[in-house]
């Protein structure tokens, strides 16, 4: 799996860091999501794909690498 | 893994695309439709007032998925077909082009349509924003106008007025409020929010709702407020808010009451289930019925359905959370803040519009606000609110 965030359409909602705090976190200046893990472990992938789905800006992209 | 062996998901837009998608993220291998009355694939509304409108973003920009993501879903998209009746019993779907789907479990997430006001649908020169021809079409009138009247001053209407300062154009926002926002906020932050507009040269005119459109020859000429002000404009919006599209739902036998009435699990009539802007559900923490219009929540309730379809049995008891840019500021909102409660800035300075507030009731923590300090708040949320359980969680 691998993680592209698309700064521009972030919100800064932080739902991403909420619902996987191992992979995503947000810059202190404006909120915009800092990926920590592009390519994270098999045992993160759920809570990624939920992250994905429910970022509220769908700024949040997965492909299977 | 439980479950049936279709579903049926009404609405294509946020609430019904993240239904799909939560169903196949938790294993649902079954037959799945999703049904949309717009010919659109599903798109984003937020930027619409924002990116879509200013002309920064094409419209594709805002779809919410690639092609290719949405072929991956492996479910039937059957768009620019209106949803006209449900059989609850037979859970069945008849749409206007004559279709009838069926399925085991449907969801209703047909979202609301905006408000408007007596006459406005004949005269020409007035807009409403909800749908992405919409915001084309108020942007090609924008390009082309000097003064704008923005009749409403909630979220929308204050993004609008913003974004057409953004435009260069002259803009006027009213609305019986003190201030933008002051229902959702509370008097100290709609205040900033309202010298923030001003400074931007949006002229407001606050304090007295709209009595009528007037117009010449079949075109707005700007509007009459209840204190007999007459206010002039060549172009008008009107965001007054939207209502629940139920209609197609009257003969349907289930609980309508401003929105699908839904129990704790979201569930209107067994195996009917309701998501986002059209689902008002009985929120256990908060021991009452609510119908939240937030972007957020289109994703969280249809997790909480999907889970529910599969046999979850959990109730969505979310922390509400909505955010809202104009100009430089962008707005975050957790939880709730009640017009009485008590706010206190934990963290940045007002002065500098860059704060965390704190909204108290009673003692109790209730809400988090940012101002530009969107980390911030989320972090304040995480500390003073309790987690939610949504379901929503794969």
């Amino acid at each position: 799996m691998k993680i592209t965030v698309d700064e521009d359409k972030c919100c800064g909602a932080g739902s991403c860091v909420l619902a996987a705090p191992d992979v995503f976190d947000q810059r202190d200046e404006d909120g915009v999501v800092v990926l920590l893990d592009a390519e994270p472990a098999e045992h993160l992938r759920t809570a990624v794909r939920e992250a994905a789905d429910v970022c509220p800006a769908a700024a949040i992209a997965l492909s299977e690498a | 893994m439980s479950g049936p062996a279709g579903v049926l998901v009404v609405g294509a837009s946020a609430a019904g695309l993240a239904t799909a998608e939560a169903l196949r993220r938790k294993g649902y291998t079954g037959d799945l439709t999703l049904l949309g009355d717009e010919p659109h694939v599903p798109y984003d509304r937020p930027p619409l007032s924002k990116q879509v409108l200013a002309g920064a973003w094409q419209p594709e920009r805002a779809h919410l998925r690639t092609r290719e993501v949405l072929d991956a879903l492996d479910a039937r998209l059957v768009l620019g077909d209106e949803a006209v009746s449900l059989d609850v019993a037979n859970r069945t779907v008849h749409t206007a082009a004559g279709r009838a789907l069926s399925a085991d479990a449907v969801v209703l997430a047909t979202g609301v349509r905006p408000r408007t006001l007596p006459g406005q649908e004949g005269l020409r020169g007035v807009h409403v924003l909800r749908s992405l021809d919409d915001a084309l079409a108020l942007r090609g009138d924008l390009l082309a106008t000097r003064r704008l009247l923005v009749v409403g001053d909630g979220v929308l209407g204050a993004e609008i007025a913003a974004t057409a300062r953004g435009l260069g154009v002259e803009v006027v926002l009213t609305g019986p409020q003190a201030a933008p926002l002051a229902a959702q906020l509370g008097p100290l932050v709609s205040g900033l929010l309202a010298e923030l507009h001003a400074e931007n040269g949006v002229k407001l005119r606050l304090g007295a709702g709209v009595d009528e459109l007037t117009a010449a020859d079949g075109r707005v000429t700007g509007a009459r407020l209840s204190t007999g002000e007459v206010l002039e404009a060549d172009l008008v919006v009107v965001a007054l808010g939207a209502v629940p599209c139920t209609g197609w739902l009257e003969d349907s036998g289930l609980v309508l009451g401003n929105g699908v009435v839904c129990d704790s699990r979201c569930r209107a009539a067994d195996g009917v289930y309701a998501a986002g802007d059209v689902a008002r559900w009985h929120h256990e923490r908060f021991g009452s019925l609510l119908r939240l219009e937030n972007r957020t929540n289109a994703t969280e309730q249809a997790g909480a359905v999907a889970a529910n379809i599969l046999g979850a049995d959990q109730p969505y008891t979310p922390i509400p959370y909505f955010w809202t840019d104009q100009f430089d500021a962008k707005l975050q909102i957790h939880g709730v803040l009640a017009p009485d409660a008590q706010v206190s800035v934990v963290e940045g300075d007002p002065a500098a519009r860059r704060f965390v507030a704190r909204y108290d009731r009673h003692g109790q923590p209730t809400g988090v606000l940012g101002w530009n300090m969107p980390k911030q708040a989320r972090l304040h949320r995480q500390q003073h609110l309790a987690a939610p359980t949504t379901g929503g969680t794969a």
